[in-house]
């Protein structure tokens, strides 16, 4: 009897809630694997993909926005052997967990009644920025791609991450675990390819609004702060997290990174 | 000549199937993650109030019941602190869920037996105690952050005592942010309603919660009475009438042992003539016939002004006859039973009062079945702000109506009450509004709507409706100790 020959994998690129091939028809060799090579033109796709999305997943309600996070962690949890190693499979789903939390809890912690002297009631809450860009770091993939894009998703930010050159799989797999969620198509894009080509057309793409950089490359850094100073996009450069503890640790600054803070005023009396 | 009759549209009985419900026919008290016999308590039925028939034998936990599950509280406790944050926060999380999935058999049980609507406690009750325990599930690894960053411990074992209005949110209420602060909490649901608690110990188990993390005791007001005066309790929350709020204040005097109280209340709707008539009409109704009036900050006390106050009374009468009292498991029902017997006595009696002292009645005409507690939705005018249906919690579906000239007059008579828990407020002008609401002594002020709950918003009252809040970041600290 002969041995049953195993199905392979063909790895997509995620983007607006689809699986698709790299538009430029490229691939690259990761392990047994083919994975896409994303082009420029992905990047813009994923991009405008996931400024449709921004608005309404911004719109929902925070709990809700935390309730499909949560979701998302149930997701990975029962996928949790196909998505790497153990321990930062459950370091990464914990982390997610932590911030499915934070959706209803930002503007307690970062917004406030302002005590004006003045008969106004002025108040200034956080709102996400937007469209969020996400330069993934080589190690741990899963954990450090994480780490930085759920904070950005608590704060109703859609993302659009560049996943490592060489440690590409965590990414995808994860695609496939949000894909089967609850998480709305669009608000989270996964690319693979070569960081030096995708990492710069996703920075200096106008319709960005922030850009979290955890590749740990100064010289790529230096080069994504000045293409956002284009369109004065926020930018935040960290290290990747490598723990549970390092990924939430600073999780308000991480929160921070991602939002507006909008001050409203309303006169009393008159 | 019209031969034309006028026809009557009316709604065809829409009742909610039990099928799906599985109650046992006696429940034991939950202790130590398990369902005991009681050692020293007795039996009683706990009875459905729509229609007086049993629905299970309930155990009420005796002083030797209570003291085996403070001593599982107090050994469970220190673990349960020590536990990091997120994994105290997946256990809440999974109580939520499941509390979601259960939510249809929670709902038609909730209204079994306390005689709220089905609609009430299916889009609200239920949904909002899922909610709960999801908002305090995240705060469980955040607490710093909830308590302006400073260092925080739990409080230890928590005893609290819940009302028999809103059974199983209340009791969300309490355990969620109890839980998630590190604590272990003995819960005494009311008297009249405790299937829906012992549920959520049911729940507990299925979650894996560790034993002795919660205890569900029902009893009556001598066990509530005993958890307030046992030694071995860190804080005490209450929910509840004044009168035994006080009692038990009095009884924990000079005693280290934390407090807070959510009392009654004589909450003032006020509308002013530039209000959205129409909405306040309805907001009038929501404020003060939702649970049939069984509800703390009920809009009990109407104010409306008096250039106004005959176009929103007659539209308030209108809209009035056309709820539909009944069968709470009918999913038309706008007003179902009165929770009990004592209760319809209670409201009986004040609306009696009521009429003595002069004020004038109109309650709707409504059928309702021959057997069970009913009260059909009164409203009074003619009412003075001395009379005792203007004074007293009445906490049924009876409205007086008073009115007011100008807006110093309506934040005067809005204040002029013992109690101080919501307020309402109707004006299509903003900075009227917000003006209004920053003068009211109110725990709760409500712009243009009414009844609005939510776990992120505090919840609790000024003066004699208590002190102590409940959900968001301020319903933490109860169950903290800082420093």
């Amino acid at each position: 009897m002969s041995e049953r020959l195993a199905v392979r994998k063909t790895y997509k690129l995620w983007i607006g809630g689809a699986f698709v091939r790299s538009e430029s028809g490229r691939h690259d060799r990761a392990g047994d694997f083919n994975i896409p090579r994303a082009s420029r033109k992905d990047v813009r796709d994923a991009v405008a993909a996931a400024r449709k999305a921004f608005g309404p997943w911004s719109a929902r309600t925070a709990y809700n926005r935390g309730q499909i996070l949560y979701r998302a962690a149930e997701a990975l949890e029962s996928r949790a052997s196909d998505l790497g190693e153990p321990r930062e499979v459950e370091q990464a789903i914990d982390v997610l967990l932590h911030y499915a939390g934070w959706t209803d809890k930002i503007a307690p912690v970062l917004g406030g009644v302002n005590p004006v002297a003045a008969p106004f009631l002025s108040f200034s809450l956080p709102e996400p920025t937007g469209v969020v860009g996400v330069i993934a770091p080589d190690a741990p993939p899963l954990l450090g791609l994480v780490a930085e894009i759920a904070p950005a998703l608590a704060a109703g930010n859609t993302v659009v991450a560049i996943l490592s050159d060489t440690a590409p799989l965590g990414g995808l797999d994860l695609a496939e675990a949000l894909g089967v969620s609850d998480v709305p198509g669009g608000v989270v894009n996964l690319l693979s390819g070569r960081r030096s080509e995708l990492a710069p057309a996703l920075g200096a793409h106008r319709d960005l609004n922030a850009i979290v950089d955890a590749s740990g490359d100064a010289d790529l850094g230096a080069e994504l702060d000045r293409l956002a100073s284009e369109t004065i996009k926020r930018t935040r450069h960290g290290a990747a997290a490598t723990t549970y503890d390092e990924a939430v640790a600073d999780a308000l600054s991480r929160l921070e990174s991602v939002t507006e803070l909008k001050t409203a005023w309303h006169p009393i009396g008159a | 000549m019209d031969v034309r009759t006028s026809i009557v549209w009316d709604y065809a009985p829409a009742p909610e199937s039990t099928d799906h419900v599985r109650l046992r026919d006696d429940y034991g008290l939950f202790i130590g993650g398990e369902f005991r016999a009681p050692q020293d308590g007795r039996r009683e039925p706990t009875i459905n109030p729509a229609t007086e028939e049993p629905i299970a034998q309930i155990a009420y936990a005796g002083e030797a019941d209570l003291r085996a599950a403070i001593d599982a509280a107090r050994a469970a406790q220190p673990a349960w602190a020590a536990l990091p944050g997120r994994e105290r926060a997946k256990y809440l999380f999974r109580i939520a869920r499941l509390i979601q999935e259960r939510a249809r058999e929670l709902a038609v049980v909730e209204t079994m037996d306390g005689g709220k609507p089905l609609r009430e406690s299916r889009d609200i009750d239920i949904p909002l105690a899922a909610a709960h325990f999801f908002h305090y599930a995240g705060w469980a690894d955040k607490l710093s952050y909830g308590v302006g960053g400073r260092a925080v411990a739990p409080m230890g074992v928590v005893g609290q005592i819940v009302p028999w209005n809103f059974p199983l949110l209340m009791a969300a209420w309490k355990l969620a942010p109890a839980l998630a602060c590190g604590n272990t909490a003995i819960l005494k649901p009311a008297e009249t309603t405790p299937l829906t608690a012992l549920l959520l110990a049911e729940i507990c188990q299925e979650a894996e919660l560790p034993p002795g993390v919660v205890a569900i005791l029902p009893g009556d007001g001598v066990t509530g009475a005993a958890l307030v005066r046992s030694e071995g309790i860190d804080k005490l929350a209450f929910t509840g009438s004044t009168a035994v709020g006080r009692g038990i204040q009095a009884a924990l005097a000079g005693r280290e042992v934390g407090l807070t109280l959510e009392l009654g209340g004589k909450s003032a709707n006020i509308v002013f003539e530039d209000a959205a008539i129409d909405q306040a009409v309805e907001g009038i109704v929501n404020g003060i016939f939702f649970n049939q009036g069984h509800v703390c900050c009920a809009g009990s006390r109407l104010f409306i002004q008096e250039s106004v106050a005959d176009e929103v009374t007659s539209k308030l009468w209108d809209r009035m006859g056309r709820l539909r009292v009944g069968d709470p498991l009918d999913k038309n029902t706008d007003v179902g039973a009165i929770n009990s017997a004592e209760q319809l006595q209670r409201i009986e009696a004040l609306v009696s009062a009521g009429e003595q002292e002069g004020a004038v009645r109109r309650s709707i005409a409504c059928d309702v079945p021959d057997r069970g507690y009913w009260f059909a939705p009164t409203l009074f005018t003619d009412v003075s702000p001395a009379h005792r249906v203007a004074v007293e919690e009445i906490f049924g579906p009876v409205v007086s109506v008073l009115t007011f000239r100008t807006q110093a007059e309506a934040i005067e008579k809005a204040n002029n009450s013992r109690y101080g828990l919501a307020a309402g407020i109707w004006t299509d002008k903003g900075a009227k509004a917000f003006e209004v609401a920053s003068a009211l002594q109110a725990g709760v002020v409500w712009q243009n709507t009414y009844n609005h709950f939510d776990p992120t918003a505090a919840f609790g009252g000024y003066k004699e409706s208590g002190f102590g809040r409940e959900g968001g970041p301020a319903g933490l600290r109860p169950y903290l100790r800082v420093s």
